[in-house]
């Protein structure tokens, strides 16, 4: 049984536990009310209406995990922070389970707090900039699939959305906007230059990132996260197009913006970057979106470079994906917490200079293993 | 984009204290510099003009909260110098050993600011754990953490500790592993090499008119060590080198005071093996005559002097400090000027600000 199955089945019987009730109500009613009773009924009882509330569950289930996921992301950052800083991380809230409940209570802490707009800012750009990034951000997490029965798909047949990795990454850069917008609509120095480099940065890592993963889409020959897994049962993608992985996780870096990369927020120059503003749960969004993100970008790469859900089948294949994923995200963090932070103008010369070309190349080794028929 | 003022303190990560410095981009390039300093001020020279002389004690180890010990001991030579009070030489090698160990801490903690300027994490906290050493034998010496309070005028409070000895010398052997590794996490990171060599030039004339001492300076490439070029104390005893490069930059100044911690090693071993038995404390006289007293010594920040007015009663007449900070944080404009807006942490992180001792 897959996603779209289960949610379509909990969904009808819903409906017919309810339209029971409905119709019954109907019956005492006068014609013309009974008729229209009736009507409703059947329309909520029909396929089309079925369908289209499935998608929005399997969108609401899939997110839901992914969020629980989420705060475990959390719980690794802080904890293998203190394992490699030489500190505990979250102990006490929470001491049986090695203090996971730590998230939950920052995050009640940080919704009890006043949501403070500044006088001089401007209120609709400032109110919308975290809206914009948190849903830009959450949208991703609906197309990945956990494996093949665990995922977005339209019909019984359990197929996906056909472009869903294409959508993944087109949903993955909308966030410079919303930075954009942050930082410009606070009225601050600090934030103003934090979002101009955040747009500085992501757009030019987003070239070498969409690179990268166009040569997965030309070895596997479909945008289609299934098609792409599948293409990968023989030899993960991961060894052919090594150079690609690497460039392709150093992207990610730049995209999720975490420390060799973090110069948007910058705290030692830009004090909280363009984040600087905000507070509350405003800020509480902002830094849950950035765990969001990684897990999304530890997601593609597991999608794209190493497998998928493929792997010994004594554990189930959504295990194995997040298994993956929970690897690259401990690679980010290893990364994180031993270099220091890269100035903006050797940062952009990375880009450009660098990984541009290595992406380039790595481009042409697909197509050259896709023109010689290995793939 | 247009050119705009950024106020870098006194509310900021980089000021690490208290002072403000403005900074006028022209998009991320620094196009001028100013340094605002002064919030901290408490008034230390006036307030040592009505205590006695053994109470002023604990209010030079105020003056610098990374390096407490150097400025009440460059006050008690001050005052000793003075009064003519002798001190004896198992105090001295005592001093010695202790401000030492002081110069290791608080290096250390500069390198773990430094690291934390840069965003490199496990620098800040490896360091700050290994200073952790330094400042509980200091406790084992002193009694405190971190305003120690110990030298007075004509010695030190105590003696050594039971078995001080041989933890000092656990001490410095550890400390010695740790360095190693220290210039292997820092200089094998790619990413810190890029961010140090060649920053923040300051050049060796630059450096001399504006009056810049301490690593900064011997960074530049000028070999001023008062530990060597006027000795006080008993460091003509000791053997160690002084510590110099000749590019100016971020990195030298990172490298010279790695090799001062080098230096700072041997020196604390040497005064452990050549320390006399015998007294550690002079009764001091309670009355200064009329005269002059003059302190130099170098401080882990520079070059620290002391000026000590007696007027033949129990309280000086006037106390002058000179903060090597205070000149060095004037030199900022001239190093700041050209470099990128992140460059700014690096370059103001390299040249060690200590509020306390600044505004006084």
């Amino acid at each position: 049984m897959n996603l779209f199955e289960f949610c379509y089945g909990i969904l009808h019987w819903l409906v017919d536990l309810v339209n029971n009730l409905w119709y019954w109500l109907g019956d005492f009613l006068p014609w013309y009310f009974g008729d229209f009773f009736t009507a409703v009924g059947d329309f909520a009882a029909s396929d089309g209406h079925l369908t289209f509330m499935t998608i929005l569950l399997e969108s609401v289930v899939i997110i839901v995990v992914a969020l629980i996921n989420v705060l475990n992301f959390l719980w690794i950052f802080r904890k293998l922070s203190g394992r490699i800083l030489d500190f505990y991380g979250p102990y006490y809230v929470g001491y049986r389970i090695g203090g996971w409940l730590q998230n939950l209570a920052d995050g009640m802490k940080l919704f009890i707090k006043e949501i403070i707009v500044p006088t001089k800012a401007d209120r609709l750009g400032f109110l919308l900039a975290p809206v914009i990034f948190v849903a830009s951000s959450l949208v991703i997490l609906s197309v990945i699939p956990l494996s093949v029965n665990f995922g977005l798909s339209t019909n019984e047949s359990g197929e996906y959305v056909s472009a869903g990795a294409l959508f993944a990454l087109a949903a993955f850069s909308i966030a410079p906007f919303a930075i954009l917008l942050a930082g410009w609509s606070s009225n601050n120095k600090y934030t103003l230059i934090g979002g101009m480099r955040s747009a500085a940065q992501m757009m030019s890592y987003e070239i070498p990132l969409i690179l990268c993963a166009a040569s997965v889409f030309l070895l596997a020959g479909s945008f289609n996260f299934v098609d792409i897994v599948d293409a990968q049962h023989d030899v993960w993608f991961l060894i052919p197009l090594f150079i690609g992985f690497v460039v392709f996780l150093i992207c990610l870096i730049a995209e999720v913006e975490i420390i060799p990369f973090d110069l948007p927020e910058a705290e030692a120059e830009l004090v909280e970057g363009w984040t600087t503003e905000y507070g509350g749960m405003r800020f509480g969004l902002f830094y849950m979106t950035t765990a969001v993100r990684s897990y999304a970008g530890g997601a593609l790469a597991t999608a794209f470079f190493l497998g998928g859900w493929q792997g010994p089948s004594f554990i189930p294949d959504e295990i194995w994906f997040l298994i993956k994923a929970y690897i690259v995200y401990t690679v980010f963090m290893w990364l994180t917490w031993s270099v220091p932070r890269v100035r903006i103008d050797q940062m952009l010369g990375l880009g450009w200079k660098r990984l541009l070309p290595l992406a380039m190349l790595n481009l042409l080794i697909a197509a050259a293993l896709k023109s010689g028929g290995w793939f | 984009m247009a050119e705009m003022w950024i106020n870098m303190g006194p509310q900021h990560p980089m000021t690490h204290g208290l002072w403000n410095l403005r900074v006028k981009v022209d998009g991320e390039t620094i196009v001028d510099a100013e340094p605002e300093v002064g919030y901290l001020h408490r008034g230390i020279e006036k307030i040592c003009e009505g205590l006695t002389y053994p109470q002023i004690i604990p209010i030079t180890d105020r003056l610098c909260y990374g390096s407490s010990l150097t400025w009440s001991h460059l006050y008690c030579q001050s005052v000793e110098d003075l009064m003519g009070v002798e001190v004896p030489e198992r105090a001295e090698y005592i001093r010695v050993m202790a401000i030492e160990m002081q110069r290791i801490a608080s290096h250390l903690m500069w390198l773990a600011a430094y690291a934390g300027d840069l965003g490199m994490s496990v620098g800040f906290t490896y360091t700050m754990r290994d200073r952790e050493v330094f400042v509980d034998l200091l406790q084992a010496l002193t009694g405190s953490r971190l305003t120690y309070n110990y030298p007075r005028i004509g010695g030190v409070a105590h003696d050594l500790p039971p078995n001080f000895d041989r933890d000092s010398i656990r001490a410095v052997d550890y400390m010695e592993g740790r360095l190693k590794e220290y210039e292997d996490l820092f200089e094998g990171s790619k990413i810190f090499m890029m961010r140090n060599v060649g920053i923040g030039l300051l050049r060796k004339e630059d450096a001399l008119n504006l009056g810049v001492t301490g690593p900064s300076l011997r960074a530049s490439g000028v070999s001023y060590d008062l530990r060597k070029d006027m000795p006080y104390s008993v460091y003509p005893e000791m053997d160690f080198e002084v510590a110099t490069l000749d590019d100016g930059d971020c990195y030298a100044r990172y490298r010279v005071r790695m090799d001062e911690m080098w230096e700072s090693c041997k020196i604390v071993r040497q005064a452990l093996q050549k320390m006399p038995k015998g007294r550690w404390r002079m009764v001091s006289p309670r009355n200064a005559p009329a005269g002059t007293g003059l302190g130099r010594v170098e401080d882990p920040r520079g070059e620290a002097v002391m000026y000590v007015v007696g007027d033949g009663s129990d309280k000086p007449y006037r106390l002058k400090i000179r903060s090597p900070i205070f000149v060095t944080v004037s030199a900022a404009p001239k190093i700041l000027v050209g470099y990128k807006l992140a460059d700014v942490v690096a370059i103001m992180g390299g040249l060690d600000m200590c509020i306390g001792e600044n505004d006084r």
